[in-house]
């Protein structure tokens, strides 16, 4: 058997760095040993709090022996240059070096048989380096050590076929021999043992109260959590980002459940969720009808004595202290209506150069009123949530769960007795805050959630702040995808560039940028937003851009519907060799264009179309031309395609039969010109140059 | 004790929901009083080899502050000292209304260094000293980096977690006053209100027993011995302290600071010698008091949240050079 095994066990792993750190182990180590040419066939690792342990499976006992080959100086060459060579291959004489003819004369060559050295040597230098070269997003040194790892470093286990692998560490002003030992559960077994291998070092560990497999007790809490829930006929809510941080907090998860004192049960439940979630790591838990019941469940990281009865006491106390804190803050909250929290919004600075929350309000209320004109809801709703929607920013709830905004605006909302319609817009506003986020899809919160972000877009592009590479700050990457997504998902009919104008009017001259700039800027950045949204559905990113060059298409359901159309068109056949068609006909015309430095953009004279097979094409061009413009004009974009696809067989015939290049210049110049009209009619639904495949 | 993140002006007067009656004192056991766990910290850390301190003399925020923490972390030399700090928090008064804020509050404060190889099970044995049991209990460390911008200073740690509730902080100092610690230095900080109203079981603060002896015997609870201190001070601090002479108070000792430190200066270059000649010592305490006159001035509201920062980094630019002085006088002495 030649497994190895190593495990570095130190104080409390941070959670939200357990699960890289494993995956970093496991790449740093089987880097190195494909390096040093040591084959494997099987590497795992696992995370827990206090422990990163990797093993290694069907290793060799030596390296593999390589012989390597090393060009030396000329025959005759210097004697200093040969002396070096010498030296560097450890050569006692010239003489032990071969001389080999090349093509630049005769040299001398030196073969060097390395020997593999012993896996354990190599598996010892590898365990050093990868300590030392470790990727921690954030490491510390303690003691009198120079040495920093992510919390202090006590022992490394490291075994090779059932032997303690030779090696130590240095941290600067402390040595750590490799062992065969590690510990268990800090409370339940907290001795030391000896282990042999994985299999009983996994054993003895379970022994020992601790699951090292972050999977193992990722199942055995989800699965006891809902145990606890299904006992008392309630549900878990799923959050699977939070099982993933308790999986990171616990190496001995005993799940137990406790109650939420009743008088909190009349505070808003996400405030609720969100203090248990954020502040205590507890789960909520459902009642049938999926409302938050009164109960959460936790995991301990121990088997208590008495069965966990004190430890749950512990914990409902310290949430009723909690609670009572949220439960302050909603009743203070509501002594002052949301409306005359407006004014505080003067105070919270927007972006320096843009002003303030209260500024940025007043713009996007007037956005709003007019969106909502557009989409035939009622504006003075609009205007009304927007001019509220901030105001939850100054409650002491929001100042205390950030992420709660919006959300407590609509309960304050309500307590204030606004209309509903305006409540939920105020909560929906932020939204969708990503592709995979709700997109709210009442009227009300679509006008004030898209002028919250076209303000937001127009503004920063507006100063010159645009998102670059990886950095979006300020998210303008997501707030035009949430515009994309406001408008596409519930088939709006939304005039981008005048939305955009409007937006920049609001301003009043605080935008450094040009106007022009600003909006021809924004428009691409949508473009190239709305490729990246619809490369997931499996839209083609070329027919995007082959519909949006146009710049006449600035109404993004429009757009879909074209690029949709087009995307039909050539799946047929007829559309396939639509565009092969066309592409033959833009390639003659641009190396003739090239070649008489002139442009073919004349109107076609009839009387020079000889053959039958160019009046036919002709004709079907000023055919199909009328006919795809007349479905334009009734958005009928499929039947704009389809007297388009009619095309192929005209053009197929003509460049069967018709020689562009007619020793007669007019003849030529009237095909080319011809030809050079295709380009145009096609234009009119796509730029097909842009097409690619 | 330690959450402290409500303090607009509109939580002032109107903050009270549960109006703190006084109640009849409830002895639990005398050994979990007040004073007894106090002593029992002390205690515990003495047997570890801790220096016990006393409170440092003048007003600060947190136990951190004190110059046995925040100077003694610098320098090569060994040191450990324990003790309790009264920390003040004048925006966090609520005119004695609510069971878990205080504008003055107890920390019990440990610092070791270098950091013990044991530093962990040395922290729990505190614990089950005042009576925590990790039989019974759920202790855990959860990720919680500790950082200071007022003293140019932080380091990475825990905060501790019994039954849910946070007890203490435990760091490694990395640095202090923008200076790399070496050693490094183990800090412990305990809430100590907090903590005790845990081993207790009472919810309110005040109801705390502070000496184990019955009401009619003269005994006291915590808001026999602080209440009306929070009344008049969160009056004070809210209402009265005048803002015009913190201000003028701040600039003073701000100036002061640099006045000793530049006159330690001038006699180190003299004597060729810094320990003796240099003055972290008193200009430390200027930084300690400017600090706290910018808590002060926030409580009053009247600092705004750029001006905020631009304070802090007034305070810190004090603490990074009374740190150097210091640094220096250790140095020259290793």
């Amino acid at each position: 058997m030649s497994e190895f095994l190593l495990e570095l066990h130190s104080e409390e792993i941070p959670a939200r760095m357990q699960a890289k750190a494993a995956a970093d182990l496991k790449k740093i180590v089987c880097d190195q040993l494909k390096a040093a040419g040591l084959a494997f066939t099987d590497a795992r690792s696992f995370v827990t709090p206090r422990r990163l342990t990797l093993v290694l499976d069907g290793l060799p006992e030596k390296q593999p022996d390589v012989s390597e080959e090393k060009k030396g100086p000329k025959v005759g060459a210097h004697e200093k240059a040969l002396e070096g060579f010498m030296k560097a291959n450890s050569l006692t004489s010239i003489d032990q070096a071969e001389i080999r003819n090349t093509p630049k004369g005769d040299f001398y060559f030196v073969v060097n048989e390395i020997k593999g050295r012993d896996t354990t040597e190599v598996l010892s230098e590898i365990v050093v380096e990868t300590i030392k070269s470790f990727p921690w997003p954030k490491s510390m040194k303690w003691s009198r050590n120079s040495f920093r790892w992510v919390r202090p470093l006590h022992s490394i286990l490291a075994i090779f076929k059932g032997e303690t692998l030779k090696g130590a560490f240095d941290f600067g002003n402390q040595t750590l021999d490799f062992g065969n030992q590690t510990r268990g559960h800090r409370f339940l077994a907290p001795d030391w043992f000896e282990v042999k291998n994985l299999d009983d070092y996994l054993h003895k560990l379970r022994l020992a109260k601790v699951l090292v497999d972050e999977n193992e007790r990722r199942d055995l809490i989800e699965t006891q959590a809902k145990a606890l829930c299904v006992a008392e006929g309630l549900s878990l809510k799923d959050d699977q980002g939070l099982l993933n941080e308790v999986t990171g907090l616990v190496e001995w998860p005993v799940l137990l459940m406790g109650r939420i004192a009743d008088r909190f049960m009349s505070v808003p439940h996400e405030v609720l969720s969100t203090s248990m979630k954020e502040h205590q790591k507890y789960f909520s838990v459902l009642e049938g009808d999926g409302k938050l019941a009164n109960r959460f469940v936790f995991a301990a990281n121990t088997e208590a004595v008495d069965g966990g009865k004190t430890i749950i006491s512990g914990n409902e106390r310290v949430l009723a202290s909690r609670l009572s804190d949220a439960e302050f803050f909603w009743d203070q909250d509501k002594k002052a209506k949301l409306e005359t929290r407006v004014k505080a919004l003067k105070t919270i600075v927007f972006q320096a150069k843009l002003g303030t929350l209260a500024e940025k309000v007043i713009r996007v209320q007037d956005l709003a009123g007019s969106i909502a004109e557009q989409t035939g809801c009622n504006p003075v709703f609009a205007r009304r949530a927007a001019e509220l929607a901030k105001a939850d920013l100054s409650t002491g709830m929001v100042y205390e769960f950030p992420e709660l905004q919006g959300i407590m605006g609509r309960y304050y909302a309500l307590h204030d007795g606004e209309s509903p319609l305006v409540a939920e817009a105020i909560a929906d506003h932020y939204s969708p805050l990503g592709p995979s986020d709700r997109c709210p899809s009442a009227p009300i919160s679509i006008a004030v959630a898209l002028a919250d972000k076209i303000d937001t877009l127009v503004g920063f592009f507006g100063i010159d702040e645009l998102p670059t590479g990886s950095k979006d700050p300020f998210a303008l990457r997501r707030a035009a995808l949430s515009i994309i997504r406001l408008i596409t998902e519930n088939n709006l009919q939304i005039n981008l560039r005048k939305a955009f104008a409007a937006s920049f009017s609001a301003y009043t001259g605080q935008l450094t940028e040009p106007e022009d700039k600003t909006i021809d800027g924004l428009m691409s950045f949508i473009a190239d937003r709305l490729k990246v949204a619809l490369k997931d559905k499996g839209v083609r990113h070329d027919l995007i851009t082959a519909v949006f060059v146009l710049g006449d298409e600035d109404d993004l359901v429009r757009l879909l519907a074209r690029v949709d159309a087009l995307a039909g068109l050539l799946k047929t056949d007829d559309g396939a060799n639509l565009l092969a068609a066309y592409r033959r006909a833009a390639n003659i015309v641009r190396i003739e264009e090239k070649k008489d430095k002139t442009v073919f953009d004349a109107t076609v004279d009839t009387v020079l179309l000889q053959q039958s097979e160019e009046q036919a094409l002709h004709e079907a061009l000023e055919g199909a031309s009328q006919e795809a413009t007349k479905a334009l004009e009734r958005e009928d974009f499929t039947e704009a395609m389809a007297a388009l696809a009619g095309l192929r067989p005209p053009m197929d015939a003509f460049f069967d039969k018709v020689t562009v290049n007619d020793d007669d210049p007019a003849l030529r110049k009237n095909r080319l010109c011809l030809l050079s009209r295709i380009g145009v009619i096609l234009g009119q639904v796509a730029d097909f140059s842009r097409i690619e495949g | 004790m330690t959450n402290s993140n409500m303090s607009q002006s509109d939580t002032k007067k109107s903050d009270v929901t549960k109006s703190v009656a006084p109640k009849t004192k409830v002895i639990v056991d005398p050994e979990r009083c007040v004073q007894r766990l106090i002593l029992k910290l002390q205690d515990y850390w003495a047997r570890q080899g801790c220096v016990i301190l006393q409170p440092y003399d003048m007003e600060v925020g947190a136990g951190t502050f004190h110059p046995a923490t925040t100077l003694r972390s610098l320098g090569p030399d060994t040191w450990r000292a324990a003790y309790v700090q009264p920390c003040r928090r004048p925006a966090d008064g609520r005119y004695g209304d609510n069971p878990n804020r205080l504008q003055h509050y107890y920390q019990f404060q440990v610092i070791m260094k270098p950091s013990p190889a044991n530093s962990q099970e040395l922290y729990l044995g505190s614990l089950d000293a005042i009576g925590i049991d990790s039989s019974k209990h759920d202790l855990r460390f959860v990720e919680d980096d500790w950082e200071s911008p007022t003293l140019g200073a932080w380091g990475l740690g825990w905060e501790v977690w019994c039954d849910g509730m946070e007890v203490s902080q435990f760091t490694y100092f990395q640095q202090v006053g923008g200076i790399e610690c070496n050693p490094v230095p183990l800090e412990l900080t305990y809430g100590l209100e907090r903590l005790f109203m845990y081993v207790q079981g009472v919810e309110n603060v005040y109801d705390l027993d502070w000496d184990g002896v019955p009401a009619e015997e003269g005994g006291k609870t915590y808001g026999d011995v602080f209440h009306q201190n929070e009344v008049e001070f969160s009056t004070f601090n809210f209402e009265i302290a005048s803002t015009d002479e913190l201000f003028r108070h701040f600039e003073d000792a701000e100036a002061e600071c640099a006045r000793i430190l530049k006159f330690g200066e001038a006699n180190a270059e003299k004597n060729g010698k810094a320990k003796g000649n240099l003055l972290p010592l008193p200009a430390y305490d200027q930084c300690m008091k400017a600090s706290h006159l910018f808590n002060l001035l926030d409580a009053r509201g009247v600092i705004s949240v750029t001006e905020r920062q631009a304070y802090i980094g007034r305070v810190r630019e004090l603490a990074k050079a009374c740190c150097e002085a210091w640094n220096k006088t250790q140095l020259e002495e290793a």
